[in-house]
């Protein structure tokens, strides 16, 4: 049943633009093509999985073929692409060496190693140093988890989602799909039936996660798409703080990204969960670049908190809504967000809050930049259930424009059935005006300093609330992704 | 130090803007220069045409820099060479705190002229230094940029910037508007404890009351865009006594 | 555009539509013939809109109980004028024009000749050729993609319009009354009716318009309305717009404003009444220079539903939009605000802004609420914010403690919340009228509210 081949790698440099564009030579093993019920065994399969979870990815795809066929898939974004083949893609590829399932860092293909180098993620040692405890996901298969040890003397569990339902299958199966049912939305529901790996991490009751917990993503096969799953719980009281970073070689054919990522915060607890998005966003010209259709949510039970945060400068397109469904009583849900669309990307995203208990509390911070033919839409949801007593929500949304090609949207959905609520949404569109480039440039700043200047300062609500390290990541990010716009 | 040659400029892209019509002036090395003048006479707009700013379009003549041309070059790179200008109206930058845009202009100069940047360290003691000599209140540098400052306080950052940046050539552009006496002492202390023989100022005041306080080696009356009279210090004196009409075309008033 | 699923309701509408064609076929000009089949065409296309999932423009609105109903097409029926005036705005020195189940009304309307004013039928002035009307007509409304405007352009016939003159400053104010008067000719189900108005402002001219609907029958009626206004360059129009059918019937309601140079156009609506309404007003800032105010008021009880959906286009630079509105909801009703501001690549300095501000004195009222901006120039000023609230238990309080009794203390704040789009209505009589009918509806809305204070 398992068909392996060796796809042929040749790596495309030529845009200098992307300077994560390079392609790891590590063999691969690869599923045919195409979306069938036998592939979803595959996978499965390949996962050595249990009955019941093969029975959920068999009951989410068929939902999703009934999807497919009624054309249910969403078109209310402000996004132009052309129709996705979902029989020309790759639903599962795994380094060829993790099929041995390395027992340590030192059982991990040393080039893929290498990778990780080049991405400047702190894995071995460098982890430890930085307090970082990394899964690192390649290719939909995760490679390694550093501290897991360290992790495990406070009962944290920290590691791939396939070792998780291997080792916690209780858990997972407690969790998974309770906040983003495989019936939630199309690529939410492909996911669920194709998922081939992921993060799973669990915070037992009452414990403060003393490091970050942090995964990369990078989808390295041509032509095949990615459909991570994570899922973090909170128990009750314990707090976590959670990044994501993710990247993609330069390829020419656009490669589909199709993540889920369930967060359960139980009462009193506390989820903070950073994403830097840096996926290849496609040539200057428009060519290649990910597919980028990310379902996230959360649920807060009562008291507790879950706060998105998001710097999102990679990808062709951007289609990601990540929410929170303020359950609880005093739960707190928060969204701050930095887009960026340059060249001929495409961001439509936002956020969605959902109160539905007392005096539950949410606010959005969302920041969209547009440059070059770049188009940015803010969408955002804002929903007072008719038991959210007291419910409050800030929405402050700006845009910036650098140029006279691209485009800035907002569009809020604000939904109110609890006359106690109050609701408050502000937006602003500017650009960087001369004056202010001028000041900068006459004490001695370039106008490209001067420009990532004010849009950095411009981003710094935002900017502020990830962890350092991913902050200055998170500017320099910036910096990168508006060249060639500014100047 | 500074030799401004038969200058012209106008605004960029709109005829008959000429508002600098051939200006001659030249600012020796520790010499401070006023430049007084009626509202509408440009000199606002020498200021900004020094700095190189990019609404305004020299048309003719030569600004010279230690005897080289910086005519073409953009405005940081002026800044690079040692000029500095005080602004009328500082810009407002959300986000941008102060201590982050000082570093990150020194830093700029160093790596143009290829010195060492300052420590953070050094960097970080230079800057509370100055802020409490200028007066600024500490609170306001945490802030960003400008951003909710009152004129004044747009001021002191201004000569703030100016003792952190110690340029070789100081512009100020009518820095002593909308400022109280305590706040023009600041500025004059500021400007006076600058004096070296190293150092130029150019001044640009409408009233001689800043020069009570700074004495200018040399004072010019700017006139619709042409310097009509160049003199020493009792200059400013007879502009506070007589205002510019002595300088006006015959039936124009001021 | 595809649709999975056959167009609702069009055959209700198509014996209708067959009738009128053979009927008016003979008398129209061959350019409207094809204007209504044209139009027809694509309401048979288009439907009832009733799907809801992926449309955003009624994403809020569910229009199946519209879709539903069965309406008559009946010949216009009659009204007294005493009923006109006591159940609407009217002032004898306005020039009035009554259009009755949509058939210009020649005894009841109220002209006084006033010079640099056309007036009158829109029947009379196609069948004349007066004016532009060949021009005018449908350019704006009928001809896109929407099954409202394609409906009311299929059933063109009668209705009302008004050109004013190059430079001509009107004084007074003109009113267009569109009256239904109840029940079509079969007498028991109820009447639908597509009253049409054209307004041509000439250039530099300035007018007050009062457009406004009423229903003298108790029974479900639909009314399906569409206005466009072409402002000339450097015009002065002023829009207000009334609406208060019974509360069984549907207004499906759409203004559609060409702005040229310089010119200002000011609407504000006050919506009241229907079951389902919708008060659908597009601006295009054609040229440079030309400035609109869109604001309104709406105050919804019961089980009604009403709906804004105000869009304007900069289509060119240093043009400003302003949209403002304000709702008063209770009961189990739901308001909907949408607005929308696109300011295109060339509309370089241009301003915008937009609120919507809504105060729920019920829990089983909802609003949604969707300013949206898209914005493809970058020297742009634009802003915008909705905010929902309850009256303040300490405002209240603070008013009950200088003496003011409860109800007295509440109907104070509601009203408050409503004064400054009431103070829009400028002409006394109006002003009088709408002032009248907010203090009545504040009190039944009250009555329904269960919330106030509460918080």
């Amino acid at each position: 049943m398992t068909n392996q081949r060796t796809i042929s790698r040749e790596s495309d440099l030529s845009g200098q633009e992307y300077q994560w564009g390079f392609v790891t030579d590590v063999e691969t093993d690869i599923a045919p093509k195409g979306l069938s019920e036998d592939i979803v065994r595959l996978i499965s399969a390949k996962k050595e999985e249990p009955d019941w979870l093969l029975e959920w990815r068999l009951k989410a795809y068929r939902h999703w073929l009934v999807q497919y066929e009624t054309e249910n898939e969403p078109s209310w974004a402000n996004i132009d692409y052309p129709k996705i083949d979902y029989q020309d893609i790759y639903y599962y590829a795994a380094p060829k060496s993790s099929s041995q399932a390395p027992k340590s860092l030192d059982d991990v293909d040393p080039e893929m190693l290498a990778t990780f180098e080049k991405l400047g993620i702190p894995l071995q040692e460098r982890a430890a140093l930085a307090g970082v405890a990394v899964d690192a996901v390649f290719d939909s298969v995760s490679v390694a988890t550093t501290m897991a040890k360290q992790l495990g003397e406070l009962g944290i569990i920290f590691c791939s989602f396939s070792d998780a339902v291997k080792k916690h299958p209780d858990l997972v199966k407690k969790y998974l799909g309770s906040v983003v049912p495989y019936t939630d939305n199309f690529f939410a529901t492909l996911n669920a039936a194709v998922f081939s790996d992921g993060s799973f991490a669990y915070i037992p009751p009452g414990v403060r996660c003393p490091i970050e917990l942090m995964t990369y993503f990078r989808i390295n096969t041509e032509g095949s798409g990615q459909f991570e799953r994570t899922l973090i719980v909170a128990d009750k009281g314990a707090y976590v703080s959670y990044l994501e970073g993710c990247t993609a070689p330069f390829r020419k054919t656009h490669q589909l990204h199709a993540a889920t990522v369930e967060l359960v915060a139980l009462d009193d607890s506390e989820i903070k969960y950073s994403t830097i998005q840096n996926w290849f966003p496609g040539t200057p010209e428009g060519e290649g670049g990910v597919y980028n259709f990310v379902t996230k949510r959360g649920r807060a039970d009562k008291n507790a908190k879950i706060s998105w945060t998001q710097v999102e400068t990679g990808s062709a397109i951007t289609w990601k809504y990540p929410s929170v469904i303020l359950k609880g009583d005093n739960s707190v849900g928060e969204f701050f967000s930095v887009a960026l669309a340059n060249n001929h990307q495409q961001a439509d995203t936002g956020t969605k809050m959902i109160h539905i208990g007392k005096n539950t509390k949410s606010t959005i911070v969302a920041k969209g930049i547009s440059a070059g033919k770049g188009n940015n839409t803010y969408r955002g949801q804002v929903q007072i259930m008719p038991g959210a007593e007291n419910a409050t929500n800030h929405t402050q949304c700006d845009s910036l424009l650098v140029g006279d090609e691209c485009g800035a949207h907002t569009v809020p959905y604000i939904e109110v059935r609890n006359p106690t609520a109050r609701l408050e949404h502000e937006a602003s569109t500017s650009k960087v005006s001369d004056e202010q480039l001028f000041y900068l440039r006459a004490r001695g700043l370039s106008e490209e300093e001067a420009h990532h200047m004010i849009i950095t300062g411009w981003s710094r609500d935002v900017i502020k609330e990830l962890p350092f390290e991913f902050a200055l990541e998170a500017s320099q990010l910036l910096k990168v992704s508006l060249e060639g716009a500014v100047g | 130090m500074l030799e401004i040659k038969n200058l012209q400029a106008s605004v960029v892209d709109i005829e008959d803007s000429e508002i600098l019509r051939g200006i001659d002036l030249r600012v020796n090395k520790g010499e401070v220069h006023a430049i007084m003048g009626p509202n509408g006479s440009g000199k606002s707009t020498l200021a900004n045409v020094l700095m190189g700013r990019l609404d305004y379009e020299v048309t003719g003549g030569d600004i010279l820099l230690e005897g080289k041309s910086i005519v073409d070059l953009p405005p940081e790179q002026r800044a690079h060479l040692g000029m500095f200008l005080a602004f009328q109206y500082p810009a407002e930058i959300p986000g941008v705190r102060p201590w982050q845009f000082l570093k990150a202009a020194l830093d700029a100069r160093a790596d143009a002229r290829g010195e060492e940047k300052m420590t953070v360290r050094n960097f970080s003691k230079l800057f509370d230094e100055k802020v409490e000599a200028v007066g600024i209140n500490p609170q306001l540098v945490k802030r960003s940029l400008n951003e909710g400052f009152s004129g004044g306080e747009k001021k002191r950052n201004e000569m703030l910037q100016l003792e952190i940046l110690q340029p070789s050539l100081a512009i100020l552009d009518e820095t002593d508007s909308g400022l109280d006496v305590d706040a023009l002492r600041i500025v004059a202390e500021g400007v006076n404890s600058m004096r070296s023989p190293d150092r130029s100022f150019i001044i640009v005041t409408h009233y001689q009351r800043l020069l009570n306080y700074i004495r200018p080696d040399v004072v010019h009356i700017l006139v619709q865009g042409k310097i009509m009279k160049t003199g020493g210090p009792e200059l400013a004196l007879e502009v506070e006594k007589d205002g510019y009409r002595n300088y006006l075309p015959a039936g124009a008033t001021a | 555009m595809t649709f999975a699923t056959v167009p609702a309701a069009v055959e209700k509408y198509s014996t209708a539509f067959e009738a009128a064609e053979t009927r008016k076929n003979s008398e129209s000009p061959a350019w409207l013939n094809s204007t209504r089949r044209q139009a027809w065409a694509t309401f048979s296309e288009l439907g009832i809109p009733t799907r809801r999932r992926g449309n955003e423009l009624w994403k809020y609105t569910n229009l199946r109980p519209l879709a539903e109903a069965e309406f008559s097409f009946g010949e216009a029926g009659s009204v007294s004028l005493d009923a006109l005036k006591s159940n609407g705005p009217w002032d004898d020195s306005w020039d009035t024009i009554v259009v009755v189940d949509g058939v210009y009304s020649d005894s009841l309307s109220n002209l006084h000749g006033t010079s640099g004013l056309v007036a009158g039928s829109l029947a009379s002035a196609i069948s004349s050729g007066s004016g532009e009307v060949e021009r005018l007509l449908s350019s704006l409304a009928g001809r896109e993609e929407y099954a409202f405007t394609a409906l009311n352009t299929a059933f063109i016939d009668d209705g009302a319009y008004v050109q004013i003159a190059e430079d001509s400053s009107l004084d007074s104010p003109v009113q267009v009354v569109f009256v239904t008067s109840g029940p079509g000719h079969d007498g028991d189900s109820s009447r639908a009716t597509y009253p049409r108005l054209l307004v041509d402002a000439g250039e530099n001219s300035s007018l007050t318009l009062i457009e406004t609907y009423i229903n003298l029958s108790g029974s479900a009626q639909l009314t399906v309305p569409v206005v466009e206004i072409f402002a000339g360059r450097g015009s002065v129009v002023r829009h207000h717009r009334v609406q208060m059918e019974n509360e069984q019937s549907f207004h499906i309601g759409t203004t559609r404003v060409n702005q040229l140079a310089d010119s200002t156009f000011s609407s504000t609506t006050f919506a009241v009444g229907a079951s389902i309404g919708r008060n659908d007003i597009h601006t295009q800032l054609a040229e440079p220079g030309a400035e609109c105010t869109l604001r309104g008021l709406y105050m919804t009880g019961g089980q009604q539903h009403q709906d804004q959906e105000i869009s304007t286009t900069h289509a060119k630079p240093h043009c400003s939009s302003h949209q403002y509105y304000k709702g008063i909801l209770s009961g189990r009703s739901r308001a909907v605000f949408s607005g929308k501001v696109v300011v295109e690549r060339d509309a370089q300095k241009s301003i915008a802004d937009q609120k919507d501000l809504n105060l729920l004195l019920s829990r089983g009222a909802e609003i949604d609420a969707k300013p949206s901006l898209e914005i493809y120039a970058d020297d742009v000023k634009a802003a915008h914010g909705a905010t929902a609230g309850h009256v303040d238990r300490n405002t209240l309080f603070y008013l009950q403690s200088r003496g003011i009794d409860e109800d007295a203390a509440k109907a104070m704040l509601v009203r408050g919340f409503a004064e400054e789009m009431l103070d829009d209505f400028k002409p006394k009589a109006l002003r009088d009228f709408v002032e009248r009918v907010t203090d009545y509806r504040i009190k039944i809305l009250l009555d329904e509210s269960d919330t106030i204070g509460t918080a």
